[in-house]
């Protein structure tokens, strides 16, 4: 008797929608939030969906501050926790995102950007976010940003943000636009088994040898949830290998550089990129976000009308992807950059570059969005 | 003597973290023991017992307590203590904060803890003054009162942490002072035990930061001042001359579920209705 292939189940969802879809395949148990335009759909997703779940747990807080506040404290508990916002919310977050990087607290954070500065213009897409997602809070520390491009990838990448953020104990940023959010797109849902899952390494030790700092062959410390024996200290303060507040100068440096060795050594891993016609591109354009898809079909008109262009999409912005973008951009002539702001991936693009070719970049900061012929017209 | 040395080297991490950072003359020192005993009275395992501090000299306790300990960021307290408790109901939740860590920065946050009504017992250090920064004044500040932000004695009001904690809608509030040692013993046992959110108010003197700047001759002097004002609150609503004392005792005492509570019996009733449809 023939097996009879069960039908994958199908949805028309927005980008927001997706998100939710791909947190709940990922483990995802905590949501808290704070409601802001353009992100507001996944929170209200989340409300629904959350208190099916057996242990599900939904909380609106009364800020942002609060709903990150929610979230460390519901990992550090042991679980999946997630929290979305958009660019004045995401503000207010970065004290709390500092918190969650000092203390290696996983967790998932998705902004929605949206045009402007300040209340800016919080219907419109916007790509202004990109380094305040890398340096927004104070200080020196890793981090981890992601984006996404349609409706299944806003899917895939928080699943991926996720893993990411339990396999390095660390604070992940999904990076969304107005338009990405609150496209509605047809996706096939998951089923379990179709996304490989990480869950955080928990300690096998006994507590009395735990460190919670201490740096393992696999480059993470264990991280065990609260209330199960491993009693330790959690502080935003420089702390030492039991986690305990230190300024002597060479337990200080030893935190921070192992804090960035962490993600430093799996750069492999983490740098996510799709390649579009680039084996043999002249001309390559770098985007990501809503943008990369105007980009995309601009490189295949520009391949139609016989020019050799190239489209890279990133996926992982922070840690830059340098080691795909210098390879590709020593045999172009030319690099364009095309982004919604007046130039933040583009100063990675440049920095990498190195005067190997010509970097040009395409800015828009009106509240709308880069269409392929303006791309085309720079590539051909 | 020899069961104070007990909870010490059950309770404290006496070999890692001591002598206490705290300043001669501080009553910080005091409310820590009030929880340590708190928690042994009521025989809870230390597993089960997180106690997350903010920052400020009253949010060095956590690196004291042989618990879970997490020292958040300032005033954020309440909220890493919502997340946890959410996640978790078994855990025993014990916020710590000083004044300007509850009700400068984290205001908010606690007005909505009590209004959300979190399992969660948040612990008050109140000493008028922000300590650890060097002596600037905090919402909890007298009028009148000096200190090195308001060098011309201090033109705004201070809070009534008890009012504004019972107005925000808490199951519980009470206020002790680190004079009154059993008193407050009881009051934080107290509030250990009941559901919701109870919050405790602590008296506590700075000498160092607020009583030199502010007529007080050495730290006795500010303890003595507790005792002098601090008045158990039923002989306090009979005094006639209530000006300059401070009622102690438990203000707010309602058996109201924790929010906790009320999301896992939401949990079940869906349960319950998908169960009934299929």
């Amino acid at each position: 008797m023939s097996q009879v292939r069960k039908k994958r189940r199908e949805a028309f969802l927005l980008g927001n929608e997706a998100v939710v879809e791909g947190a709940l395949a990922a483990g995802c148990s905590f949501y808290a939030g704070y409601p802001i335009t353009p992100s507001t759909e996944i929170m209200e997703t989340m409300a629904k969906r959350l208190p099916q779940l057996s242990d599900g747990v939904f909380l609106q807080m009364e800020d942002e501050i609060a709903s990150m506040g929610a979230v460390i404290g519901a990992s550090l508990a042991g679980r999946k926790a997630m929290t979305a916002t958009s660019g004045p919310g995401f503000s207010l977050m970065q004290e709390q995102i500092g918190y969650a990087a000092m203390t290696e607290t996983p967790l998932v954070l998705v902004n929605v950007m949206r045009g402007g500065t300040s209340t800016g213009l919080p219907t419109s897409p916007g790509q202004g976010d990109v380094q305040q997602a890398r340096w927004g809070a104070h200080g020196d520390h890793p981090i981890l940003v992601l984006a996404a491009s349609d409706v299944p990838e806003c899917l895939e990448m928080t699943v991926t943000a996720f893993n990411f953020a339990e396999k390095y104990r660390t604070p992940v940023i999904l990076l969304l636009d107005e338009i990405t959010a609150h496209t509605r797109e047809k996706i096939s849902l998951p089923e379990p088994g179709d996304f490989e899952i990480f869950s955080r390494l928990v300690p096998t030790m006994p507590p009395e040898w735990y460190k919670p700092y201490e740096e393992t062959l696999r480059g993470v410390p264990p991280m065990p949830p609260i209330g199960k024996g491993y009693r330790f200290h959690v502080t935003g303060l420089t702390h030492d290998l039991q986690g305990f507040p230190t300024s002597r100068p060479e337990e200080v440096k030893a935190l921070v550089e192992r804090q960035f060795r962490k993600i430093d050594r799996f750069f492999h891993d983490v740098q996510l990129v799709e390649h579009v016609a680039t084996d043999d591109a002249e001309v390559l354009v770098v985007a990501y976000g809503c943008v990369a898809r105007s980009a995309r079909l601009a490189v295949r008109q520009a391949r139609e009308a016989g020019a050799k262009a190239g489209l890279l999409i990133l996926k992982t912005l922070f840690p830059f992807p340098r080691i795909h973008v210098e390879k590709l951009m020593r045999a172009c002539r030319l690099v364009v950059v095309p982004e919604l702001n007046v130039g933040q991936i583009s100063r990675e693009v440049k920095r990498v570059n190195e005067g190997h070719t010509t970097v040009r970049t395409i800015n828009r900061v009106d509240g709308l969005i880069i269409t392929p012929s303006q791309i085309l017209k720079e590539i051909s | 003597m020899a069961e104070v040395t007990q909870l010490i080297h059950q309770y404290l991490r006496h070999n890692k973290k001591f002598p206490l950072v705290f300043c001669p003359g501080c009553g910080h020192g005091i409310v820590l023991g009030s929880l340590v005993r708190g928690v042994h009275a009521l025989g809870l395992d230390k597993d089960d017992v997180v106690v997350v501090a903010g920052i400020g000299c009253s949010g060095r306790i956590a690196a004291y307590v042989d618990f879970n300990t997490v020292h958040a960021t300032h005033g954020r307290a309440l909220t890493i203590a919502t997340g946890i408790k959410m996640a978790n109901p078994e855990l025993t939740v014990i916020a710590v904060m000083g004044d300007g860590d509850a009700f400068s920065i984290g205001g908010n946050h606690l007005i909505h803890a009590a209004r959300r009504n979190i399992g969660v017992t948040a612990l008050v250090l109140n000493n008028f003054i922000y300590g650890m920064t060097g002596g600037q004044c905090s919402s909890t500040t007298p009028e009148g009162a000096y200190s090195h932000t308001s060098p011309m004695g201090q033109l705004e009001a201070a809070f009534d942490i008890v009012e504004l904690t019972r107005a925000a809608g808490a199951a519980g509030v009470s206020r002790g002072t680190v004079f009154h040692v059993k008193a407050l013993d009881g009051l934080v046992a107290d509030a250990l035990t009941r559901p919701g959110f109870n919050l405790v108010e602590a008296l506590t003197p700075c000498f160092t930061q607020y009583g030199r700047g502010n007529g007080f001759k050495n730290a006795v002097e500010m303890f003595k001042w507790l005792k002098e004002r601090a008045v158990p609150l039923e002989a306090y609503e009979k005094l006639e001359d209530k000006s300059g004392r401070i009622p102690i005792g438990t203000f707010v005492r309602r058996d109201v579920p924790g929010l906790e509570a009320r999301y896992a019996a939401m949990r079940e009733k869906l349960r319950e209705m998908k169960g009934g449809a299929a």
